[in-house]
C-alpha cells in the first residue's frame, strides 16, 4: 500500500484545528481570495469538472457536471443545499469533517456557491450531531467576522449567507428531494423526478444538493490543483466509455468487527482487505471476516473471498454489490449469524421507508416480518424464495419507486440470500425441524412501522 | 376585540420562544420553512410539543394547525402526550453497534430502569429510545444522551452515565 498523507483530515489531532486561525495557517481561504479576485464562476465549474470529482454522498455523480444542469442566466435565487444528514448505517465521515475542520467545509461551500451563483446556502444537518452544529455555527460566525461570508465578500461583488437547518431523525431526509421537502417545513416525502432539483428544487427554484465531503474536496482542489487531485485514485477505464474514473482521496469509515474502527483517508481504490488489515489492524480477536459491507448497509455484502475488491466507484459493482455508496466499510466476523444481520438491515429499512411507494412500504415491512418469523424459529424454506423475490424486484426497475431507498433496502436482501443461502437453509431447518418444509400461508407477526 | 374567557387555556409559547422563531425568519423566503426550527425551539424548552403548542406555532407561522401536525407526526421525534425525560437517551441499534452489543445494551438499560423502549422512568428523569445509526460507529456501541455522545458503552458504564445530570439538549 502506498503511504498517504491525509489532506481532508489534515486537521485531525491538531489542537484548535477547528478555528479559523488554524485553518488559515494551513493555507486555507487563500485559494478563495485568489479565485474570487481573478476568476469567474464558470472557471470554478470548469476546474471542478476537470478534476473528475464525483459526489461523495453515495451516488458518485460528477460534481462539475451537476452544476452545469442549472439554467443559464437564471435571475435567481439559486439555492445550494449541503447534505449533512449522514444517516446511512456505518457512515460518519461528514461528522468528522464538520467537527475537526469546519472551515475546510465552509470554504468549499463558498467556492461552490460562487460557481453555481447561489447567494444562500443551507446546511441540512441531522439532529444527532449537536457537536457538529456548535462547531459549524462557531466557524460560520468566524467566517462572517473575517469577511468571507455576507455581502460583497472581499470586494468581489459576490454575496453569500450560510444557514444551518437541523433535521429530526429521519434517514429519508438524506435523499435530496426528501431533504428539500423537509427544509420547506413538510414531511420528507421525496419528489418524483423530473423535474430535477437543478431545474426546480428548494422553494421551486434551481437548486444544487451536495455532500459535506464533496465540499471539502472542492476546497482542496482549489488549494492544491486539478493535477494533484487527478494524481490520486483510479483513472478512467479506457475500455469502458461509461467509467469516468475515481479520482482523489476518500474518507473510508471502518467499523464493526475490526481492531481499530475509525475514519481513514486513503486514495480511492484501496481494497477492502488493505483497509481492514492495514488501517483497521485486522478483524478483531484474530477472527475471520464472514461478510463485509462495502459502503453503507444499502450497498449489500461482500464475502471474505471478495475482499480484494478495490473500493473505487466501479469496484463493489463487480462483485454484485450496489456500489461504493458512502465508502462505509462494516466488518462482520464469522461468529455472526447471517439471519441476525439481515434482520437488522430489514428493521432499519422498514423503519425508515417513508411509505409513499407501495413496493417499498410493503416490501420493507414484509421482509422484516419474515425475518422476525425466521429468527423466532418459525421459518420455512419457501420464505427464502419470497425474500429473494423482494430483493430482486423492490426498487430495481428505475422509476418504479420514487427514490433510491427501496433499491438500497433490496440489495442486502438480494446479496444475503444469494451469497449465504446455505446458511439460511441450515438455520431454518435447525430451528424449525417440523415446519421448515410447510408451504401453506402463515399469519405474520405484528410489527410496528414508522414514518 | 373579545376578551379571552376566564377558562381559556394559558398560552404555551412564551415570548422568548416566539422571539427565537422570529429571529430565524430572515433565513427563509417563506414562513412554512420555519416549521422544523419552531418545533425544535419549543421541544428544547418543554421536552414535548403538545397539540396546543402545535396550534400556536401554526398561528405564529400563518399555517393551518394540520400542516404543522402533519410535519410533526412524520418525524416521530417530538413527543406529544407528555414530556420525555430530563435525559433523553438514544441507544443505537443499527448494524455497527449491533455487532458490538447494541441490542443487548438497549435491553439491559430498559430492564434496569424498569421501562420499555421509548418509555420514561416514573420520576421523569430518563427516557430510553432505540435509535438508528447515530453516525458514531467508530465508538460502537454508543448512546446520544441529550447533547453528549457516550462512547463504547457497556450496560454498566451506560447505567452510571445516564444517572449523571446533564445540560438539556440544545
Ligand atoms: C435514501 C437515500 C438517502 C440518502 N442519504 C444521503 C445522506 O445522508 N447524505 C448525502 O450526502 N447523500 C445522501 N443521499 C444521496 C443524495 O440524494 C444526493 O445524491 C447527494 O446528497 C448528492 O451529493 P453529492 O453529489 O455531493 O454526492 C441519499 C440518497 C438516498 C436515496
Ligand atoms: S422508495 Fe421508499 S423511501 Fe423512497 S419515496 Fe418511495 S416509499 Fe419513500
Ligand atoms: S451503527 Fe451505531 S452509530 Fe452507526
Amino acid at each position: 500500500m502506498q503511504s498517504f498523507t491525509p489532506v481532508l483530515l489534515e486537521a485531525a489531532g491538531i489542537p484548535d484545528g477547528q478555528t479559523i486561525a488554524s485553518y488559515k495557517s494551513r493555507g486555507g481561504y487563500a485559494p478563495l481570495e485568489r479565485l474570487l479576485a481573478e476568476k469567474q464562476p464558470v472557471d470554478v465549474v470548469e476546474m471542478v469538472k476537470a478534476s473528475g470529482l464525483r459526489g461523495r454522498g453515495g451516488a458518485g455523480f460528477s460534481t462539475g457536471l451537476k452544476w452545469t444542469f442549472l439554467p443559464k442566466d437564471h435571475p435567481g435565487p439559486i439555492y445550494l443545499c449541503i447534505n449533512a444528514d449522514e444517516s446511512e448505517p456505518g457512515t460518519f465521515n461528514n461528522r468528522i469533517l464538520m467537527e475537526d475542520d469546519p472551515h475546510q467545509v465552509i470554504e468549499g461551500i463558498i467556492l461552490s456557491a460562487f460557481a453555481t451563483r447561489a447567494s444562500t446556502a443551507y446546511i441540512y444537518l441531522r439532529f444527532e450531531y449537536p457537536r457538529s452544529w456548535h462547531r459549524l455555527q462557531a466557524a460560520i460566525d468566524e467566517a462572517y467576522a473575517a469577511g468571507y461570508l455576507g455581502n460583497n465578500i472581499r470586494g468581489s461583488g459576490f454575496s453569500l449567507d450560510i444557514y444551518l437547518h437541523r433535521g429530526a431523525a429521519a434517514y429519508i431526509c438524506g435523499e435530496e428531494t426528501g431533504l428539500i421537502e423537509s427544509l420547506e417545513g413538510k414531511r420528507a416525502w421525496p419528489r418524483i423526478k423530473p423535474p430535477f432539483p437543478a431545474i426546480e428544487g428548494l422553494f421551486r427554484k434551481p437548486t444544487v444538493v451536495n455532500n459535506i465531503e464533496t465540499m471539502a474536496c472542492v476546497a482542496q482542489i482549489a488549494r492544491r490543483g486539478v493535477d494533484w487531485f487527478r494524481s490520486i485514485g483510479v483513472p478512467a477505464d479506457p475500455n469502458n466509455p461509461r467509467d469516468p474514473g475515481s479520482y482523489g482521496p476518500k474518507l473510508y469509515c471502518l467499523s464493526g468487527h475490526v481492531e481499530r474502527p475509525g475514519c481513514y483517508e486513503m486514495p480511492l481504490g484501496i481494497t477492502a482487505r488493505q483497509l481492514i488489515d492495514e488501517c483497521g489492524g485486522g478483524v478483531w480477536k484474530g477472527r475471520k471476516a464472514k461478510a463485509v459491507i462495502p459502503g453503507g448497509i444499502s450497498m449489500g455484502l461482500m464475502t471474505e473471498s471478495e475482499l480484494d475488491t478495490p473500493l473505487d466507484f466501479a469496484g463493489p459493482g463487480k462483485v454484485g454489490c450496489l456500489g461504493l455508496g458512502t465508502a462505509a466499510v462494516v466488518v462482520i466476523d464469522e461468529t455472526v449469524s447471517i439471519v441476525d444481520f439481515l434482520h437488522n438491515s430489514c428493521r432499519f429499512f422498514a423503519h425508515e421507508s417513508c411509505g409513499q411507494c407501495t413496493p417499498c412500504r410493503e416490501g420493507t415491512s414484509w421482509s422484516l416480518r419474515m425475518l422476525e418469523r425466521i429468527k423466532a424459529g418459525k421459518g420455512r424454506l419457501r420464505d427464502l424464495d419470497l425474500l429473494a423475490e423482494i430483493g430482486n424486484t423492490m426498487g430495481m426497475m428505475p422509476g418504479s419507486t420514487i427514490c433510491g431507498l427501496a433499491d438500497g433496502a433490496a440489495w442486502p436482501i438480494k446479496n444475503a440470500i444469494k451469497k449465504f443461502r446455505g446458511e439460511f437453509e441450515d438455520y431454518i431447518k435447525r430451528t424449525n425441524p417440523h415446519g421448515w418444509m410447510v408451504t401453506d400461508p402463515v399469519p405474520a407477526l405484528q410489527i410496528v412501522g414508522s414514518h | 376585540m373579545i376578551a379571552p374567557a376566564d377558562n381559556a387555556p394559558a398560552r404555551i409559547l412564551t415570548d422568548e420562544m416566539i422571539a427565537q422563531i422570529e429571529a430565524l425568519a430572515p433565513h427563509y423566503p417563506n414562513r412554512r420553512a420555519l416549521t422544523l426550527p419552531a418545533l425544535h425551539i419549543v421541544n428544547a424548552e418543554l421536552r414535548h410539543v403538545p397539540l396546543q403548542a402545535v396550534a400556536e406555532i401554526a398561528a405564529v407561522l400563518g399555517l393551518a394547525p394540520a400542516e404543522v401536525q402533519d410535519t410533526l407526526t412524520f418525524y416521530q421525534f417530538f413527543h406529544q402526550d407528555r414530556p420525555h425525560g430530563k435525559v433523553r437517551a438514544f441507544v443505537c441499534r443499527s448494524i455497527s453497534c449491533a455487532l458490538r452489543g447494541g441490542d443487548h445494551l438497549l435491553e439491559q438499560l430498559c430492564h434496569k430502569n424498569g421501562i420499555d423502549p421509548y418509555g420514561t422512568t416514573p420520576d421523569g428523569e430518563l427516557t430510553i429510545e432505540p435509535a438508528e445509526c447515530l453516525g458514531a460507529c467508530d465508538f460502537a456501541p454508543c448512546i446520544l444522551a441529550n447533547d453528549d455522545l457516550l462512547k463504547n458503552m457497556t450496560p454498566e458504564t451506560a447505567e452510571a452515565e445516564l444517572k449523571k445530570p446533564r445540560a438539556r439538549a440544545t
